[in-house]
């Protein structure tokens, strides 16, 4: 699970490299991709991917769950649409504004958690989010409860509003890609060491004058900044909230996402977000297909299955487990080929007689 | 608000209090699995939904007693329990704590999809356990079932206790609980110490969702909210203390009951994340640990 410790140069040369590859692919997959389901289906997977690479962060290098990220995702969504709609902010005013609330409400809400050792976070978290949910219903007069509240503004750039789906599409993904080099600064720099450290061994790294609760309620704050603004972003393109977009669900399947593309693993993040959002359309396309009733159930049970089995059997995730055996067997594929077949089965008995 | 008199607050007191019942019931489950394992098992609430539903079907779909019934749903929650144990956490017990909480998540929502495929979306009931006139306590009301489930919480509460004290099994558990390796060292079975907590957590829960069936309908979606009321308990008792743990839920029963009287209707679920947070709030003042350095 741990990235190597000692990073520089050529790790940063690395990441430019591939953060330039991803906006190459993506900036060119409208041309052949353009239909319109396409298009709002990588609109969703950009504006997800911010939020999962906020988490990555909290629960790969802050070594805690957030089990309420869509309440602060939702706190983002719901802030933007009511200050657009009912004071009549600019958007963009709107988005900054719910940013720094979002941020300040994770900030208390860490500052008792982080004195206490273990896993409260997650309780903390997770209670803060059913009452997120609770309060969206209740407060009708701001939220409009249950039914939502309508009618959010489309951004605008320059003064223009960006109607087309198309446009959308960009600036989320550049968005997204501009969250994803943050975080990656972040993993390289001082504070991402700390954070490391303290996920590695919370003493050592205290014996080594880390401040722990100092970090972990940074972590947190930068989270819930990620998640707040990918929340307003989908306020602005779905031009409409409601409180089942934000509920407990929604943050089991942003930990899915997280996990699916390797906790540890910022890079994980948009392939995780993808991965688990086309499943869950595969899922209601095919189930139907095999069933004649009920194909809700069978996605929800073949989706509380694939969290275990992931969480299981590669914990680290898709992407450093397919990196992991691609640098394995296929770079060294030819001359050495036999041998490396004698040797991974020779660690595969080694391995599971350690397990048994 | 509406004026209450002392007869009204005492209505609230009692029935507030056997409410309670459920989340010790609930919340001793956790702590049980806790302690034994270090797990914080998010699938909690699951059994408790298993334990109505299955007793529900064989009382009405197999027509059994309804003591059967209750007997044969806690025994079926128990080998499903230890079935979970073996499947998801056993194989990855050593990993971070981390890994463990979105394996319970998933696992929850398994059991969920499960429930629904069963039983489908209706929600079902019970009938009471013993029907007859509700009692009348100085004016206040009181059901027989409200009783039953006073009775159930007692008895496991007592079920427990000599359990714990009392037998060589139940020491061995403990043992677990306060270390595992020096446990392996004496001879103990810590992987056999493992799956009986989780049966033994996943009884209590179905006993739990069994004897308020009667009370409320019931039906696939239950279990998360009940769950996670039973966490609220648990981390009162810091996630280790029983007594704490049934104080605990009495009290946030009778919160929730004074507060469904006086608040709108729809901020009583809050209400129980509320004393989380006061609850979370007071762990970092170590009001606990100043109790016990005065005595």
């Amino acid at each position: 699970m741990s990235a190597p410790i000692v990073s520089g140069a050529a790790d940063q040369r690395r990441n430019l490299l591939g953060v330039l590859t991803l906006a190459l692919l993506l900036g060119t997959l409208p041309l052949w991709l353009n239909t319109p389901y396409a298009l709002s289906t990588m609109i969703l997977i950009g504006i997800y991917t911010i939020v999962t690479i906020g988490l990555c962060l909290l629960m790969g290098y802050g070594g805690q769950v957030s089990l309420g990220q869509a309440a602060f995702f939702g706190l983002g969504a719901y802030g933007s649409a009511i200050l657009t709609v009912k004071a009549g902010w600019s958007p963009w005013v709107a988005l900054l504004v719910a940013a720094a609330g979002t941020g300040l409400i994770a900030y208390l809400i860490g500052i008792p958690i982080f004195r206490l050792r273990g896993h409260y976070l997650a309780m903390g978290t997770l209670a803060f989010g059913v009452i997120t949910v609770i309060m969206m219903n209740e407060w009708k007069q701001y939220t409009g409860g249950p039914t939502g509240l309508p009618g959010v503004p489309r951004l605008t750039i320059a003064g223009q509003p960006l109607k087309s789906d198309l446009a959308y599409y960009y600036l989320v993904w550049a968005s997204a890609l501009l969250a994803l080099a943050i975080a990656l600064n972040i993993v390289n720099s001082r504070f991402g060491r700390a954070l490391r450290a303290i996920r590695d061994s919370e003493a050592a790294a205290e014996s080594l004058g880390v401040e722990i609760g100092r970090y972990k309620l940074q972590v947190l704050v930068t989270s819930a900044l990620y998640a707040s603004v990918a929340g307003s972003l989908y306020a602005h393109y779905m031009i409409f909230v409601s409180p089942t977009a934000f509920d407990f669900g929604v943050s089991v399947r942003l930990v899915l996402m997280a996990a699916v593309g390797g906790l540890a693993s910022i890079w994980g993040a948009p392939f995780g977000t993808a991965a688990v959002m086309l499943l869950t359309l595969g899922l209601r396309e095919i189930v139907p297909l095999l069933t004649r009733h009920g194909s809700g159930e069978y996605q929800i049970i073949a989706y509380g299955i694939l969290l275990v089995v992931i969480m299981v059997f590669m914990p680290e995730g898709l992407v450093v487990a397919g990196m992991r055996l691609w640098r394995r067997e296929v770079r060294s594929w030819g001359a050495v080929a036999m041998a490396r077949v004698a040797g991974y089965a020779g660690r595969l008995s080694r391995g599971s007689r350690r397990r048994s | 608000m509406p004026q209450y008199g002392l007869r009204d607050y005492l209505q609230f007191l009692v029935s507030g209090a056997s409410t309670g019942c459920i989340y010790v019931l609930i919340g001793l489950g956790l702590i049980t699995i806790y302690n034994v394992t270090g797990v914080v098992n998010l699938a909690q609430g699951e059994f408790v939904m298993l334990g109505a539903m299955l007793a529900v079907t064989y009382y009405q779909g197999l027509h059994l007693p309804l003591i059967v019934a209750f007997l044969a749903a806690v025994l079926s929650v128990m080998l499903i329990g230890a079935l979970v144990q073996r499947l998801t956490i056993h194989p990855a017990r050593r990993a971070p704590e981390v890994t463990l909480i979105i394996i319970t998540i998933g696992t929850a929502i398994a059991l969920r999809g499960l429930g629904l495929l069963a039983w489908g979306t209706t929600p079902r009931s019970l009938p009471e356990f013993s029907p007859g006139v509700p009692l009348n306590l100085w004016g206040a009301v009181l059901s027989r079932q409200r009783l039953w489930i006073m009775g159930t919480a007692l008895a496991v509460l007592v079920f427990l206790y000599l359990f714990f004290e009392h037998t060589l099994l139940g020491k061995a558990v403990r043992a677990c609980a306060i270390n595992r390796q020096v446990s392996q060292l004496v001879g103990i079975n810590t992987e056999f110490m493992a799956l009986l907590a989780y049966a033994l957590s996943a009884g209590m829960g179905a006993a739990a969702g069994i004897v308020i069936a009667p009370l409320t309908l019931v039906s696939y979606d239950m279990g998360l909210v009940l769950g996670l009321k039973g966490f609220v308990v648990a981390i009162m008792g810091g996630l280790v203390s029983a007594p704490a743990a049934v104080i605990g839920g009495l009290l946030l029963g009778i919160f929730e009951s004074l507060a469904a009287g006086i608040l709108p209707s729809g901020f009583k679920d809050a209400l129980a994340f509320l004393v989380l947070f006061a609850v979370l709030l007071g762990r970092t003042m170590r009001i606990s640990e100043l109790f016990r350095r005065r005595t």
